[in-house]
């Protein structure tokens, strides 16, 4: 069972409603395709992945940078119960998309990278902490059903 | 995954426009890894305060960014040019190497945070493969 100081949880709800789910959906998915090269393998369908000017400018990427911040606002609206309420995605990613568990924290680091970039001296070091350990709980979540 | 002179050239012109700002990169970047990552406080129990902004913390980002500095001069040989700071990391300080992701980690959301327009994904990747690269040198000694 994960607890949440209030602090962390009015962070978490301050973060999602500042950040632009437009840029930094795209941002953080084209980011860990540039700069971990090897998730590419997951985005075969997607066209011209060739150069970093290309997967930032895919129009794919973009479309998919934007599902995966819809999920991760599933994980805001079900802050107490996220394991549960990622159970279907978790069996999605191992089941279906195979993906390999570990990729969860290279997109997580971009991300967090994203929204520091972002959020400039909002950021502070216990923002920051905050928002690592909700990116920690989601990809915990996200591995849960990989049997 | 070693350093092509692409990305040399990248981590070079990055560092050109941070460099002024070392020591606040350094305190920033420590102090967010002892505050995200609780676990790498072990290794200052020594100190009276972990929090940011205190001397401690100052003193010690000062000292690793002096680190990354002699790094970035030392890029087209990081294993001869790191060997003190590895034989120190390897018999004195012994840190887990795994720890030095950490705190890649927390470097570049630093840099990220204060230089947004700078640090573009081809920036990112450079300085990324630079610090992975800075972390083997530095557990070079290890066994």
């Amino acid at each position: 069972m994960v607890t949440w100081t209030d602090f962390e949880r009015a962070t978490i709800q301050d973060i999602f409603s500042k950040i632009d789910y437009d840029i930094v959906g795209p941002d953080a998915l084209s980011r860990c395709l540039i700069v971990y090269p090897w998730t590419q393998r997951y985005f075969g369908s997607f066209g011209n992945l060739y150069n970093a000017a290309a997967i930032a400018s895919n129009p794919k990427v973009a479309a998919h940078g934007k599902v995966v911040l819809g999920g991760l606002e599933k994980a805001l609206k079900n802050m107490d119960d996220i394991k549960q309420a990622y159970a279907d995605l978790s069996v999605l990613h191992s089941e279906k998309l195979q993906v390999d568990p570990d990729n969860f924290k290279l997109l997580a680091d971009c991300l967090t990278i994203v929204v520091a970039s972002q959020l400039g001296k909002d950021f502070t070091p216990e923002v920051h902490a905050a928002f690592a350990k909700f990116l920690a709980v989601v990809v915990a979540a996200l591995r849960k059903q990989y049997h | 995954m070693s350093l092509t002179e692409k990305d040399k050239a990248a981590v070079k012109a990055l560092w050109a426009k941070i460099s002024k700002s070392a020591d606040a990169i350094g305190a920033d970047a420590l102090s967010r890894m002892l505050l995200v990552y609780p676990q790498t406080k072990t290794y200052f129990s020594h100190w009276p305060d972990t929090k940011a902004g205190s001397e401690p913390v100052k003193k010690h980002g000062k000292k690793i960014m002096g680190g990354v500095g002699l790094a970035v001069s030392k890029i087209d040989d990081l294993a001869a040019g790191l060997l003190k700071l590895s034989e120190l990391h390897a018999f004195k300080l012994r840190v887990d190497p795994a720890n030095f992701k950490l705190l890649a980690h927390c470097l570049q959301v630093v840099i990220a945070n204060m230089f947004p327009k700078d640090f573009t994904p081809e920036a990112h990747v450079a300085c990324d493969k630079f610090l992975a690269n800075v972390a083997l040198a530095l557990s070079e000694k290890y066994r």
